[in-house]
């Protein structure tokens, strides 16, 4: 039997931070990885993917960005890359081609049954991040058997679609990028929208995300903001790795052709049926994005920064059909696909522990599930970049703080 | 970022008790589970009426103090007597109604204050549906148009903001804008 004090579980930017915040405080530990590291970068992205935090904010703890294009959005394929050195800089001790088939508690600590045996250990930090499965409704069981269906986790080009129109569930970032690729490629596409969080690439020619982190809303801590629950099942926002305008934006998807409908909420005989509450829910996305842009206007100007940045400007309102489709006719439209970008969700099936909700969501507080039991890398988790790169390091840093003292209570006890 | 207003506004909406009754139904939300209806009768023609009392909710049947009436018939230019709206109406003032209230509760809850609400419910309906005349035109309204005109301590991002959220948490809205599977039986 194979013993450690700490058992990761997962090697992408969360359990790599973890693992190089836990050696750095001497705790002995292990990476388990279903494959390589970074697997799910590797396997269930689609192929044209940037990351949409520009490289300065891509960095992992110790290993900041230190390339030539800091305001650049790298490639997957350069993540992988950059993940990879990060493991060997930081002798990451990871078992690769592992998976965990089940976590069980075990005397004062855990049993964390592998496939390649088992090891016991006193923590167990669930680092497989948010995005293990794709979510859709549950009425993607009635459609039509001979349309195609893929989700982001399972889309990799615009050329493997059977032919037809396609129909793009969701617009939050996978849903606007999956679309726009798939109308760019000469295909024609509808794109369903519900709530969904509209922000532009660039403002007074900064980054979003640069205001985001300046302004200190990009640290906001789990503890400090109002209606976590809600913040954690925010949409995510509509952007993509490229600087300019912001292409995703319904205007811009417009333009180029898409046609927008409501939200998709049945499929009745064959036929894609979507609410009629399109013009609320892009009415909703403007105001909140004004909000935002307003925040960082006063926040310019209280920080004495209006001479060094362009003047605020307001974006346009979202053009709203005037009257969007309710009911399309998959089949006889001809349509040969659709792509579920409805949001993604965990895998916690092989934590075998009571520390679920009515909603089979893990129960945790920052990150903190139970004694021994950490979870990284969820919407909100300890800030609201924690689902990011840039969040992973300084939520490392907390949860081994708190597993080294834990540890140590346990010990003394 | 939410921002806090110490000012007390008073549009007459307990949000408090809606907020404690959220924590509520969070631990028994079996309880949340509501059955509403309408018993309605023919009295001639198309004219006939509505008596809305008795409801379920909170594990429990409920009867109110009185019984509230809604009447329907048809207008003249349909032959019938006009003793009542049509029901399209009513259920444009259902929907009237449900954002109104949303908007007054929406306000409670932000802190701003109401002097005046007032809202223009539309729906655009081709006849020649519920006359069976061409099976492209549907029975029911082809579109809603809702306008309001609010007078309130905000600024107008903030009342566009009301009555958005007034949308978003809506029954009526819902019902229109999704479809809902309707189950009619004769007993």
């Amino acid at each position: 039997m194979k013993r450690t004090t700490t058992v990761i579980v997962g090697a992408g930017q969360s359990g790599l931070a973890m693992s190089r915040e836990l050696a750095a405080r001497g705790v002995d530990h292990v990476i388990l990885e279903r494959g390589k590291v970074a697997n799910s970068w590797r396997t269930e992205r689609w192929e044209s993917l940037r990351l949409l935090t520009p490289n300065w904010m891509n960095g992992l703890p110790g290993a900041m960005y230190a390339g030539h294009d800091r305001d650049g959005y790298m490639s997957v394929a350069e993540l992988i890359i950059r993940f990879k050195n990060y493991a060997r800089a930081t002798n990451a001790p990871v078992m690769t081609e592992t998976s965990v088939l089940r976590i069980a508690p075990f005397l004062k600590g855990y049993r964390v049954q592998t496939d390649q045996g088992a090891i016991d250990c006193e923590c167990v930090v669930v680092a497989t991040g948010a995005a293990t499965l794709a979510s859709r409704p549950g009425f993607a069981a009635d459609l039509p058997g001979d349309i195609a269906q893929f989700t982001p986790l399972d889309y990799k080009r615009p050329g493997d679609l059977p032919p037809g129109k396609i129909l793009v569930v969701g617009a939050s970032a996978s849903g606007t990028q999956i679309a726009r690729e798939i109308q760019s490629s000469g295909r024609e596409v509808t794109l369903a929208v519900g709530e969904h969080v509209r922000v532009p690439r660039i403002f007074r020619d900064a980054d979003i995300l640069t205001w985001m982190k300046i302004t200190g809303r990009w640290s906001e801590r789990f503890d400090q903001v109002e209606d976590l629950d809600r913040q954690r099942r925010l949409p995510s926002l509509q952007l993509t790795g490229e600087a300019r305008g912001n292409p995703l934006d319904l205007n811009a998807l417009q333009d180029i052709g898409i046609e927008l409908v409501g939200r998709m909420v049945a499929i009745r005989d064959g036929a894609a049926l979507f609410s009629g509450s399109l013009s609320n829910v892009c009415a909703a996305a403007d105001l909140k994005m004004d909000r935002l842009l307003n925040g960082f206007d006063t926040w310019a100007t209280e920080a004495g920064l209006q001479p060094f940045v362009d003047p605020s400007y307001k974006l346009p309102r979202t053009r709203i059909p005037t009257a969007p489709r309710l009911s399309i006719d998959l089949v006889r439209e001809g349509f040969g696909a659709v792509v579920w970008a409805t949001g993604f969700r965990p895998d916690h099936s092989w934590i075998d522990l009571p520390v679920f909700d009515r909603k089979g969501h893990i129960q945790h507080q920052g990150g903190v599930v139970c004694r021994g039991l950490y979870v990284m890398g969820l919407p909100f988790l300890r800030r609201r970049k924690s689902t990011f790169i840039d969040g992973a390091g300084d939520d490392a840093r907390d949860l081994t703080t708190h597993l080294v003292d834990s540890c140590r209570q346990t010990i003394a006890a | 970022m939410t921002v806090h207003t110490e000012i007390k506004a008073n549009n007459g909406v307990d949000t408090e008790a809606l907020m404690g009754a959220r924590g509520a139904f969070e631990q028994m939300p079996e309880a949340a589970a509501f059955t509403f209806r309408s018993d309605c009768s023919w009295i001639e023609g198309t004219y006939s009426t509505n008596n809305l009392n008795g409801y379920f909710g909170l594990g429990q049947e409920h009867a109110r103090k009185k019984t509230y009436t809604i009447e329907s018939d048809h207008p003249e230019v349909f032959h019938a007597a006009d003793r009542a709206p049509t029901p399209p109406e009513i259920v444009l003032a259902a929907l009237a109604s449900c954002l109104t209230g949303g908007v007054a509760s929406v306000a409670q809850h932000r802190g701003i204050q109401l002097n005046s609400v007032n809202v223009i419910v539309e729906g655009d309906v081709d006849v020649r549906g519920i006359l069976g005349m061409d099976p492209d035109i549907r029975n029911g309204f082809s579109a809603i148009r809702a306008t309001f005109d609010i007078d309130a301590d905000a600024s107008a991002e903030d009342i566009a903001a009301l009555v958005s959220q007034s949308q978003k948490r809506s029954a009526v809205f819902d019902i229109l804008t999704n479809p809902t599977n309707v189950h009619v039986s004769v007993a």
